[in-house]
C-alpha cells in the first residue's frame, strides 16, 4: 500500500502519482464516503450501539472473506463456504442438543471449547476434500466447490430433516453453558466475535505478509508452472487456502448458532457471493495473484455499511441490491484502470532509472 | 533486373521492429519472388519470426513499409493479411485439438448457406480433395486431437490453402515430419510453385533449405547479412553469413581448471506420446567449474532432459548423481535442495510471476534462508535481493517494482539471480540468451564464466550455434532424443551441424 515516490520534477508525473494513490486507496475512500453519507443522511448511524451492531453484521462476512481471499490469489474460488457455514453451525447445534451416541447406550457430551473445536475440524475436513478434488483430481475449483456446496447443505438438511435444533443454551453439567457466550458475550465492551475478527484478520495479514507461505500463496496465483519450477509445493498451498477457507466458515457457523441459540439448516444461503464480492472490492484480482487482507477486511466494511445504512434510510431491499451490484461492478472497473497506470508508471521508472 | 523468371510479388523496405528492450529488426529489406521458394534463414532470434509476424498481421513495423506489387500496403490485423492474400503455417501449431479436421480447416472462413448456417458438406468435400492433393489419408470428420503431429502440421498447411494463398509462409515445416511426408510437403512445395504461389520457407536444416530453396535470405541478430539466388550456395557459405566473422562478445575463458564430477546422468528416458523416446537413453557427466553446452534443433530433447532432471516428468526412468549420490527426491524443493537450479527456457511462462516484485522473485525459491521457525525476515530478504541485484548488475529503479516492468535482459538476470540465490552446484540453463540484447547477452556469458569459475557446473541448452562454440567447455549434441556427438572446445562448427541434423531416419514415422 505504499505510495510510490519519485523525484520524477514532471507535473503530470506528479499528478499522475497522486491519481494513482487515489485508485489505491479506493476502497478505504469509498467506506469513508459512505460512512459520511449516512452519518449525514441516517439518524442514529454515528452512536456507538450502532457502530458495534454493524461491525458484528460485518464480522460474518469479513471471516468468510478472508478465508476467501486467499483461495482467489491463488488464483481458485471457493463456492462452497455458505454451505459449511450451515453444516458446522447444524453440527454446533447437534453437539448442543444430543452429544455422540456411541451406541452402547451412553452419549458423550462435550464443553463449549469442544464443540467449536469439533465443528472447525469438520470445517477443515470439507476444506481438504475441495482441497483434494482440486489439486490430486484436477477438477476445476469452481466446480469442485459447487458441487461440495450441493452436499454440504444437502447434509446440513439431512442431520435434522430440514428441521432447526432450537434453544442451545447449553448445559452447565457437561460445561457447555458459555456456548451462547460465544456470539453474545462481551470482552472489554466489545463482543467477543468481533475480537475473534480482529485475531483471525491479524492472523491472515501475518501469514499473507510475514511467512514464507504466504509468498507461496501469491506465487501460486501469479504463476503456477513458474512458482512450481521455483520450488513451491503448489498443491500443499492449495489445500492449505481450502482448509483455511473452511476454518473460517466453521467459525461463523459457530458464531451465528450461538447468536441465534438455535441452529437453522439453510443459514449461510448466498454468504459465498457476499464474501467474494467483499474480496473483490478489497482489490482481491480474480485472476490470481493479488489481494490484500486489509484490503478485503474494508471492502466487507464497505459492503456491510451500505447494507446497513440503506435499511436504515429505509430504502427498499429491491433498491439495495441494485445499488450493491453497481458498487462491486464499479470497484473493478477502478481496479482494472489502477493496474495499467500502475503497469505505466512503474514502466516509465525502469526506463528512466534503469537502463 | 528485368525479365527475371521470379517477379517480385511483396516487398519489404527498411523494416524496424523495436520491442521493448530488444531491437529485434533493424533496416531488414526482404522479397517475396512469386513462384519461387524464398528461405530465410538465421539463428534464433535473428528476427525470422518477427519478420513473418509482421507481414501475418499479428505485429506491427515501428518504422518501414510493405508493398504488394509495387502498391505500398498496411497489414494490422490477420484479417488485412488475409486479404492481400497471405497464408502463413506458424511453428506452432494453432488448432483446436477438440474439433474436426474439416472445422479446424475452414476455421474463420466457414461457407455458408444463404448466410446463415455453415455448409458442412460442402466443407467435408472441399477438405477431402484438400486432403487427397497433400496425398494424406485423413478422414474429414476425424478429431484434430486423434492425429499425429506430422499429420496435424499438413492440416495447417491445408488451411493456409484454403484461403487461396498468393503468399505462403512455412516456419519451420518439417520439424515435426517424418521423411515421407516431408516428400509430400516439397511435392506441395512444387506444385504450389508452379501455380505462381510466392513461398517464404524457414528452417534450420540447411541441407532441405539448399535442396528446396530458389532465393536464400540469412538474417543475423535483426540485420540482414545475405540475400542472393540459391544457384551456388553452400552449407559453409549459410554458416558464414548466419554466423559471422567476427564473434559477438564472449567473455574469455578465465583459465580455471576443472573439479571432480559433480553431477551425472545414466539412462535417462522420456516416453512419447503415442510411442517412441522423447528422450533416449541419455548419459552425461558433468565436472565442477565446466560448461557444458547442448546443442539441437528444437525438438531434439534437450528441454525435456532438464525437465526430467527437475521433477516436471515423471514418466521419466534413468538416475541422476550429485557428487556421487542419487537423487531420488520427486519434489522440486528437494531437488532445489540437493543443489540444482534451473533457468527455464520460456521466461515469461516459467521463470517469472510476474505481477510481483524483482525482490519477490529473486528470492523465491531461497525463503528458507530468511525464515526462523515460519517467521520471514523481510529486512535479510530485501538486504540478500539488493546484495544480488548489485552482484548481477541488474539495473531497476526499484526491486518493489513488478518483474513485468524489466527489459527481457533484465528479466533473465532476475531468473538467474533466483537460481543463483539456492546457491547451486549445478546450474541448468535453458536458452539463457534468447530474446535478449546484445548487451545483456554479453553480461550473462560473463556471470556464467564467473560461477563456472567459482566451481558451479553449468548444463546451457541452445541452439545458437555460434553461442554454443563459444562458451562451452565441451559440446554434446542431441538429435531426436539421443545424444549424436561430443565435442571438446574448438570443434568445427560443420560437424555441430551435421550432428545436430541427422538424416530423417525410418523411426520418425512411427
Amino acid at each position: 500500500m505504499t505510495p510510490v515516490t519519485t523525484s520524477t520534477p514532471a507535473k503530470s508525473a506528479l499528478s499522475r502519482n497522486w491519481l494513482l494513490l487515489l485508485l489505491k486507496a479506493r476502497t478505504f475512500v469509498a467506506l469513508i464516503l459512505v460512512l459520511a453519507y449516512f452519518s449525514f443522511a441516517a439518524p442514529n448511524f454515528l452512536t456507538p450501539e450502532n457502530a458495534v451492531l454493524v461491525t458484528k453484521h460485518v464480522a460474518i462476512n469479513a471471516f468468510l472473506a478472508i478465508g476467501m481471499t486467499f483461495v482467489i490469489i491463488t488464483g481458485g474460488i471457493d463456492l462452497s463456504v455458505g454451505a459449511i457455514v450451515g453444516l458446522c453451525g447444524m453440527a454446533a447445534g447437534w453437539l448442543l442438543s444430543y452429544g455422540i451416541d456411541i451406541g452402547l447406550g451412553w452419549t458423550i457430551q462435550f464443553n463449549t471449547l469442544e464443540i467449536i473445536l469439533i465443528a472447525c475440524l469438520l470445517g477443515i475436513f470439507i476444506g481438504a476434500v475441495n482441497g483434494v478434488l482440486i489439486t490430486r483430481l484436477n477438477v476445476a475449483p469452481f466446480i469442485a466447490t459447487l458441487g461440495m456446496l450441493y452436499v454440504a447443505r444437502g447434509a446440513a438438511l439431512l442431520s435434522s430433516g430440514g428441521r432447526t435444533f432450537p434453544n442451545l443454551n447449553g448445559n452447565a453439567t457437561f460445561g457447555s453453558e458459555t456456548f451462547p457466550l460465544v456470539g453474545a458475550g462481551s470482552f472489554f465492551g466489545i463482543p467477543i466475535m468481533i475480537w475473534m475478527l480482529v485475531g483471525a484478520a491479524l492472523l491472515a495479514a501475518y501469514i499473507a505478509g510475514r511467512t514464507p507461505l504466504g509468498r507461496h500463496i501469491y506465487a501460486t496465483g501469479g504463476n503456477e508452472r513458474g512458482a512450481l519450477l521455483s520450488g513451491v509445493n503448489v498443491n500443499r498451498i492449495k489445500m492449505f487456502v481450502y482448509m483455511f477457507s473452511g476454518l473460517m466458515a466453521a467459525l461463523v457457523g459457530i458464531i451465528i448458532a450461538s447468536q441465534l441459540k438455535a441452529s437453522h439448516p439453510a443459514t449461510g444461503e448466498f454468504f459465498e457471493l457476499n464474501a467474494i464480492a467483499a474480496a473483490v472490492l478489497g482489490g482481491t484480482s480474480m485472476s490470481g495473484g493479488r489481494g490484500r487482507i486489509g484490503g478485503t477486511i474494508i471492502g466487507a466494511f464497505v459492503i456491510g455499511i451500505l447494507a446497513d445504512g440503506l435499511v436504515m434510510m429505509g430504502v427498499s431491499s429491491f433498491w439495495q441490491m441494485v445499488i450493491k451490484g453497481l458498487v462491486i461492478i464499479t470497484a473493478v472497473v477502478i481496479d482494472q484502470a489502477q493496474s495499467r497506470l500502475q503497469a505505466r508508471v512503474a514502466l516509465t521508472q525502469e526506463t528512466a532509472g534503469g537502463s | 533486373m528485368n525479365a527475371e523468371p521470379h517477379p517480385v510479388g511483396l516487398t519489404i523496405r527498411g523494416a524496424v521492429k523495436v520491442y521493448p528492450g530488444t531491437r529485434a529488426l533493424s533496416s531488414v529489406d526482404f522479397d517475396i519472388r512469386m513462384g519461387a521458394v524464398n528461405v530465410l534463414v538465421g539463428e534464433n532470434g535473428a528476427g525470422k519470426s518477427t519478420l513473418m509476424k509482421v507481414i501475418a498481421g499479428v505485429e506491427t513495423l515501428t518504422l518501414g513499409q510493405i508493398e504488394i506489387d509495387g502498391q505500398p500496403v498496411t497489414i494490422r490485423t490477420k484479417e488485412d493479411a488475409v486479404a492481400n492474400g497471405i497464408g502463413i503455417v506458424f511453428q506452432e501449431l494453432n488448432l483446436f485439438p477438440e474439433m474436426t479436421v474439416s472445422e479446424n480447416v475452414f476455421m474463420g472462413s466457414e461457407p455458408t448457406r444463404y448466410g446463415v448456417d455453415v455448409d458442412t458438406r460442402r466443407v467435408a468435400e472441399e477438405t477431402r480433395k484438400l486432403m487427397k492433393r497433400l496425398e494424406q489419408d485423413i478422414e474429414p470428420d476425424t478429431r484434430l486431437g486423434y492425429l499425429r503431429i506430422g499429420q496435424q502440421q499438413v492440416v495447417e498447411i491445408a488451411k493456409a490453402l484454403v484461403e487461396n494463398a498468393r503468399f505462403l509462409i512455412l516456419d519451420e515445416p518439417t520439424s515435426a515430419l517424418s521423411a515421407s511426408e516431408v516428400e509430400v510437403l516439397f511435392r506441395i512445395i512444387e506444385e504450389l510453385k508452379s501455380q505462381g504461389v510466392g513461398i517464404v520457407y524457414i528452417s534450420h536444416r540447411l541441407e532441405e533449405l539448399i535442396r528446396v530453396g530458389d532465393y536464400i535470405t540469412v538474417l543475423r541478430d535483426g540485420k540482414v547479412t545475405g540475400s542472393r539466388p540459391m544457384k551456388g550456395v553452400d552449407i559453409p557459405w549459410i554458416v558464414e553469413a548466419m554466423i559471422g566473422g567476427k564473434s559477438k562478445d564472449f567473455s574469455k575463458n578465465l583459465g580455471h581448471s576443472f573439479g571432480a564430477e559433480i553431477f551425472r546422468a545414466e539412462n535417462i528416458c522420456l516416453p512419447k506420446l503415442g510411442g517412441g523416446l522423447t528422450v533416449d537413453n541419455v548419459s552425461l557427466s558433468l565436472r565442477a567449474g565446466e560448461i557444458l553446452g547442448l546443442y539441437g534443433l528444437m525438438g531434439a530433447g534437450r528441454t525435456e532432459f532438464l525437465e526430467c532432471l527437475m521433477a516436471q516428468q515423471p514418466a521419466s526412468t534413468g538416475r541422476f548423481y550429485i557428487d556421487g549420490k542419487e537423487i531420488r527426491e520427486r519434489q522440486v524443493a528437494g531437488r532445489i535442495a540437493r543443489g540444482i537450479a534451473l533457468v527455464p527456457e520460456d521466461r515469461k511462462r516459467d521463470g517469472l510471476i510476474q505481477i510481483m516484485a524483482i525482490r519477490e522473485n529473486l528470492t523465491l525459491s531461497s525463503l528458507a534462508q530468511f525464515t526462523r521457525l515460519f517467521h520471514l525476515s523481510l529486512r535479510q530478504e530485501a538486504a540478500r535481493a539488493t546484495d544480488f541485484i548489485k552482484r548481477l548488475t541488474i539495473k531497476v529503479a526499484s526491486a518493489e517494482n513488478p518483474v513485468s516492468s524489466l527489459s527481457g535482459g533484465n528479466q533473465q538476470k532476475v531468473v538467474i539471480g533466483k537460481a543463483l540465490m539456492t546457491e547451486p552446484k549445478v546450474l541448468l540453463m535453458d536458452e539463457p540468451s534468447r530474446g535478449i540484447d546484445i548487451g545483456a547477452k554479453a553480461e550473462i556469458y560473463r556471470t556464467m564464466r564467473l560461477l563456472a569459475a567459482d566451481g558451479i557446473g553449468i548444463v546451457f541448452v541452445t541452439s545458437d550455434l555460434e553461442e554454443v562454440l563459444a562458451l562451452s567447455d565441451r559440446i554434446i549434441v542431441m538429435a531426436d532424443g539421443h545424444i549424436t556427438g561430443e565435442f571438446g572446445r574448438g570443434a568445427p562448427a560443420a560437424e555441430v551441424i551435421a550432428a545436430a541434423t541427422p538424416a530423417k531416419n525410418k523411426d520418425k514415422a512411427a
